[in-house]
C-alpha cells in the first residue's frame, strides 16, 4: 500500500485494538469490544464446522440411494448439523457478536454492566464448544438436534453425553449474556437515552435477553435430565418403567420454540438499523417495532406445541397451540410492513448491507408464511417431518439470521477494525449468497410437500432432479460465505481506512473512531435526539 | 438506598414462618382430600410471599425489582399450566382417537 | 491516557469499590442487585422445570406417588424446614449488619447462616443414608427394593429419581450458598464492608432466601401429599 495514497492524518488513534498487544490482553480483556472479537472467531470456526457436516448431508443427498455412507453415519451428519449450528452458532451469533460490540455503545455506557461476567461468558461458549467437539471427534451423536427420548436417554449408542454436556454449558454462555444486557439496558443508559430512544437493536438485543433468561435454564434441566438417565440407566422418559417421552417433548421445545426467537430477534434489530441508514430516513412506527419485539419474545413462550401435533399430545392442546402459533406471525409481519414503510419514500442506496436487508425481508417473509402453513392442524399432519419443514426453518435461519449477521458485519466492520472491506466482492459474494441460498433452499420446499421425509439419507428416485439442484445450491452458497471471510481479513491489512462515519448513519456509535478507544466515549454523551434521526442531517446521500 | 427493617420486623416474620411450618405439618395429617394439596400449596405460597416481600425486602423496592420477581412466578405458571393444557384434556378425546 | 472517568462522578470522591465502567456507587449497588434478581428468575425457570416434570408424573400416577409418600420422613423434612427459615432470619440480620455497618454483628450472622446451612446438609445426609438402608436409591446401581408396593415397583422409580434430582440439585444450591457465605465472612474480617459498600452481602443475602423459597415448596410437594392415606 503506497504511502502516498494513505491519509497522512490517519495516524494510528489509540484505539480498543491497539492499546495492548499480547495473548494476555485478549483473554483477560473485560472490554466489551475484544470480547465481542473472540466471539466473532469461534463463531465463524462453529458456523464452518457446521457447514462441513451440512456439505456431507448434500453429498449424500446427490443420489436416492443410500451409498455415501450408512443410515447411522448419516444421522451423525444432520444431528451434528443441527447441534453446531442452534447452539454453537445462531443462539450465540449476533448477541455475542454485534451485540457485544454495539450494545453499550448505542445506550452511550463504557461497557457491558458484568464485564467479568461477560468474559466468563466467553470462556464458558469455548468450554461447551469443547465438549460438542469432543462427540464429533470420539464418533458423534445421532438423536438428532432435538435429543428426543428415549433413543437418546436409552436406545443410542453415541456419545449422548458428551454432547448434552456441551449445549447444557453453552445454555450458561446464553444466560449470562442476556443477563448482562437486560441489566446495562436497564441500568446503564446515557443521560437523554430514554426508552423511547433506544435503537431498536437494542430493543431487539433486550427482548432477545429476556427469552434467554427466561428459556434457556429449562432446556438445561431437560438435558440434565436425560443425561442423568444415560448415565444411571434409570428410566425418567423410558416408557418401559411408566416416562412419558412427551413429557420430555414438552420440556425441550418449552425453550427451543423460544430459541428460535432468539435466533431472529437479533437480526430483525440489524435490519432496522440498515433499513434506517440506507434509506435516510427513520424507521416508520417505532413503538410498533419496538413493542413487536417485546411481543415475539411473550407469545413465543405460547406455542411450541406446533413442533409436537403427530406425537400424541391431546388435540385440545394441538388446537390451543395451532391458534396462538398464527398469533405470533403478527408481530413479525408489523416489522416487515414497517421496513416497507419507511423504505417507500425514502433515498435508497444499494451498498451490500442493504442487499443484505433486502434478501433478509423477502426470504424472511417466504419463511416466515411457511410457517403459518405448518402452523395449521391439517396441512402439518401432511408436511411434518418433510423436507418442507427443513425449507421452512433455513429460510428463516439461514435466509432470515445469516443474511442480517453478514449485512450487520458488513455494516458495522469499519466501526469494528476501523477499515473498509472491497465493496465489490462484497455485492458479488451477497449475489452468491442470495441465488445459492435459495437454489438450495427453494427445491425443498417441492420435496417435503411432494413427500420426501426429513433425516432420510436415501430417497424415492423421482426426487432427485430437485436434490442435485438443492446440492448445486449449496456449493454456490458455500462460495458466497467463503468470499467474506478471505476479505474481511484481507481488509484488516490491506483494506482502505475507514473514517468515524463512512455510511453517515445516526448513532452513538459512529460518533466514535473507527476503531472505537477503550472506553467508548471521552466524555459521557447526552442525548437529545429521537433514534434514526436523519431529517436532521443536512447532506442526503451516502459517502 | 431505602429502610432498613427494624430487628423486630425480622424477627416477626420468623415466628410466623414457624408457627406456618408447624400448622403445614400437621395438616398434613388430616385427610381432607383433594383440598389438602390445595392447603399446602397455599401456605407455602403465603410462606415465599413473606420471605420475599420482608426478607429480600422487595416489599421496599422499585417497581422494576417487583416486575422481575414476578416475572419468574409468572413464566412458571406458563410453564405449568401449557403443560396442564395437553394432560388435562387428553382424557376428553373420545375413545381410540387421534382427531 | 485520557481520564476515564465520566464528568458526572467526581473523580477524587469516589469509593475505592466502584468499578469504572459505572457512574456511582448507587448505580454499581442498582446493577448488582438487578442482575442477581435476574439470576434467580433462570433459577426459577431451572427448578420450574423439575417441579413441572414432577407434577405431570404425580398426575399420571397418584397411587404410585401416595405409596412414595410413605418413605419419606417428614419429622425430618419438616426439621429442615424450621432450619432453613431461621437461616434466612440470621442471612436477613446479616445484611442488616451490613446496611448498618455493625461488623461484628454481620460476622455472629454470617457464622449463624453457614452453621444452620450445614445443619441443614447434615440432616440431609441422614435422610439419604436412610433411602440407602430401605433400598430405595434407584440412581445408584439400581439400589431398588419396592417389594412392599409390587404393582408400583416401576413407576415408583420415577417418584424416587425426582426425589434425588429435586432435593439433590437444592443441596448443590446450598453447597454454593456455603461457599458464597464463606467467601463473603473472610471479605467481612478484611473489613471490606461498610455502610456505603455491602453489595456482596446483598446478593449473597438475595441468592441464599431464593434457595430457602425452593425448600419451602419442596417440602410439601415431596413430604405432605398423600401422607393421610396409610397404604402400609
Amino acid at each position: 500500500m503506497s504511502t502516498v495514497l494513505q491519509d497522512p492524518r490517519a495516524v494510528e488513534t489509540p484505539n480498543y485494538l491497539n492499546q495492548e498487544y499480547g495473548w494476555k490482553s485478549w483473554l483477560f480483556t473485560k472490554d466489551h469490544k475484544r470480547i465481542a472479537v473472540l466471539y466473532i472467531i469461534s463463531i465463524t470456526a462453529m458456523f464452518f464446522i457446521g457447514g462441513i457436516f451440512a456439505s456431507l448431508i448434500r453429498v449424500e443427498l446427490l443420489t436416492p440411494q443410500g451409498d455415501l455412507v450408512n443410515s447411522d453415519t448419516y444421522n451423525k451428519f444432520f444431528t451434528m448439523h443441527g447441534i453446531v449450528m442452534v447452539f454453537f452458532f445462531l443462539i450465540p451469533s449476533i448477541p455475542a457478536t454485534l451485540g457485544n460490540f454495539f450494545v453499550p455503545m448505542m445506550i452511550g455506557a463504557k461497557d457491558l454492566a458484568f464485564p467479568r461476567i461477560n468474559l466468563l461468558s466467553w470462556y464458558i461458549y469455548i468450554a461447551g464448544a469443547a465438549f460438542a467437539l469432543a462427540a464429533i471427534v470420539l464418533g458423534g451423536v445421532d438423536t438428532g438436534w432435538t435429543f428426543y427420548t428415549p433413543f437418546s436417554s436409552t436406545y443410542s449408542n453415541t456419545f449422548v453425553i458428551t454432547a448434552a454436556v456441551g449445549v447444557f454449558i453453552a445454555g450458561f454462555s446464553s444466560i449470562l449474556t442476556g443477563l448482562n444486557f437486560i441489566v446495562t439496558v436497564h441500568k446503564m443508559r446515557a443521560p437523554g437515552m430514554t426508552w423511547g430512544r433506544l435503537p431498536l437493536f437494542v430493543w431487539a438485543n433486550y427482548a432477545t435477553s429476556l427469552i434467554q433468561v427466561l428459556g434457556t435454564p429449562v432446556v438445561a434441566i431437560t438435558l440434565a435430565l436425560v443425561g442423568l438417565e444415560r448415565a444411571f440407566h434409570i428410566g425418567i422418559f423410558d416408557p418401559a418403567i411408566g416416562g412419558d417421552p412427551i413429557l420430555f417433548q414438552h420440556m425441550f421445545w418449552f425453550y427451543s420454540h423460544p430459541a428460535v426467537y432468539i435466533m431472529i430477534l437479533p437480526g430483525m434489530g440489524v435490519i432496522s438499523e440498515l433499513v434506517t441508514c440506507f434509506s435516510r430516513k427513520g424507521i416508520f412506527g417505532y413503538p410498533f417495532v419496538a413493542g413487536s419485539s417485546l411481543g415475539i419474545a411473550i407469545i413465543g413462550f405460547l406455542v411450541w406445541g406446533h413442533h409436537m401435533f403427530v406425537t400424541g399430545m391431546s388435540m385440545y392442546a394441538s388446537l390451543y397451540f395451532s391458534l396462538l402459533s398464527f398469533l405470533v406471525a403478527v408481530p413479525s409481519a408489523i416489522k416487515v410492513f414497517n421496513w416497507t414503510a419507511t423504505m417507500f419514500r425514502g433515498s435508497i442506496s444499494f451498498d451490500t448491507p442493504m442487499l443484505y436487508a433486502f434478501g433478509f425481508i423477502g426470504l424472511f417473509t417466504i419463511g416466515g408464511l411457511t410457517g403459518l402453513f405448518l402452523a395449521t392442524l391439517g396441512v402439518d399432519v401432511h408436511v411434518t417431518d418433510t423436507y418442507f419443514v427443513v425449507a421452512h426453518f433455513h429460510y428463516v435461519m439461514v435466509g432470515g439470521m445469516v443474511l442480517a449477521y453478514l449485512g450487520g458485519m458488513h455494516f458495522w466492520w469499519p466501526k469494528i477494525s476501523g477499515r473498509l472491506y472491497p465493496e465489490g466482492w462484497a455485492k458479488f459474494a451477497c449475489l452468491l449468497v442470495f441465488a445459492g441460498f435459495n437454489l438450495t433452499f427453494f427445491p425443498q420446499f417441492i420435496l417435503g410437500y411432494l413427500g420426501q421425509p426429513r433425516r432420510y439419507h436415501a430417497y424415492a428416485p423421482e426426487f432427485q432432479v430437485l436434490n442435485v439442484m438443492s446440492t448445486a445450491g449449496a456449493s454456490i452458497l458455500g462460495l458466497g460465505y467463503i468470499i467474506p471471510l478471505i476479505y474481511f481479513l484481507w481488509s484488516m491489512k490491506y483494506g482502505p481506512k475507514a473514517g468515524n462515519n463512512p455510511w453517515r448513519a445516526k448513532g452513538l456509535e459512529w460518533e466514535t473512531t473507527s476503531p472505537p478507544p477503550t472506553f467508548n466515549f471521552e466524555k459521557t454523551p447526552i442525548v437529545t435526539e429521537e433514534a434514526y434521526a436523519y431529517h436532521n442531517q443536512k447532506e442526503t446521500h451516502v459517502g | 438506598m431505602h429502610s432498613i427493617p427494624s430487628v423486630r420486623t425480622y424477627v416477626t416474620i420468623w415466628v410466623i414462618l414457624t408457627v406456618m411450618t408447624f400448622v403445614t405439618y400437621y395438616v398434613a395429617q388430616v385427610e381432607l382430600g383433594a383440598w389438602n394439596i390445595v392447603v399446602a400449596l397455599l401456605i407455602a405460597f403465603f410462606k415465599m410471599m413473606l420471605v420475599i416481600l420482608f426478607f429480600m425486602n422487595v416489599k421496599a423496592d422499585s417497581p422494576l425489582t417487583k416486575l422481575f420477581a414476578g416475572a419468574g412466578f409468572f413464566w412458571l405458571i406458563l410453564l405449568l399450566g401449557q403443560f396442564f393444557v395437553d394432560y388435562l384434556t387428553r382424557s376428553w378425546m373420545p375413545e381410540g382417537k387421534m382427531w | 491516557m485520557a481520564d476515564t472517568h465520566s464528568t458526572v462522578a467526581e473523580h477524587a470522591e469516589h469509593s475505592p469499590h466502584l468499578r469504572h465502567h459505572f457512574d456511582d456507587m448507587a448505580q454499581q449497588f442498582d446493577s448488582a442487585t438487578l442482575g442477581m434478581w435476574v439470576f434467580l428468575l433462570t433459577e426459577i425457570m431451572f427448578f420450574g422445570g423439575m417441579f413441572g416434570a414432577y407434577t405431570v408424573y404425580r398426575a399420571m400416577y397418584p397411587g404410585a406417588f401416595a405409596s412414595t409418600s410413605q418413605f419419606m420422613n417428614p419429622f425430618y423434612g419438616a426439621l429442615n424446614t424450621a432450619v432453613l427459615i431461621v437461616s434466612s432470619l440470621t442471612m436477613a440480620l446479616a445484611v442488616r449488619a451490613a446496611r448498618l455497618g455493625e461488623q461484628k454483628a454481620l460476622q455472629l450472622f454470617l457464622v449463624f447462616t453457614m452453621i444452620f446451612g450445614t445443619a441443614f446438609l447434615v440432616i440431609k445426609g441422614f435422610e439419604y443414608h436412610e433411602h440407602w438402608v430401605d433400598m430405595k436409591v434407584p440412581i445408584i446401581g439400581g439400589h431398588w427394593d419396592y417389594s412392599e408396593f409390587p404393582q408400583f415397583a416401576r413407576q415408583a422409580q420415577i417418584m424416587f429419581c425426582f426425589y434425588f434430582f429435586m432435593t439433590g440439585f437444592h443441596a448443590l444450591h446450598m453447597v454454593v450458598g456455603l461457599g458464597l457465605m464463606t467467601t463473603i465472612f473472610i471479605m467481612a474480617r478484611r473489613g471490606t464492608f461498610s455502610s456505603s459498600y455491602f453489595t456482596p452481602v446483598e446478593v449473597s443475602g438475595l441468592y441464599w432466601h431464593f434457595v430457602d423459597i425452593v425448600w419451602i415448596f419442596l417440602f410439601p410437594l415431596l413430604y405432605l401429599i398423600g401422607r393421610t392415606k396409610k397404604l402400609i
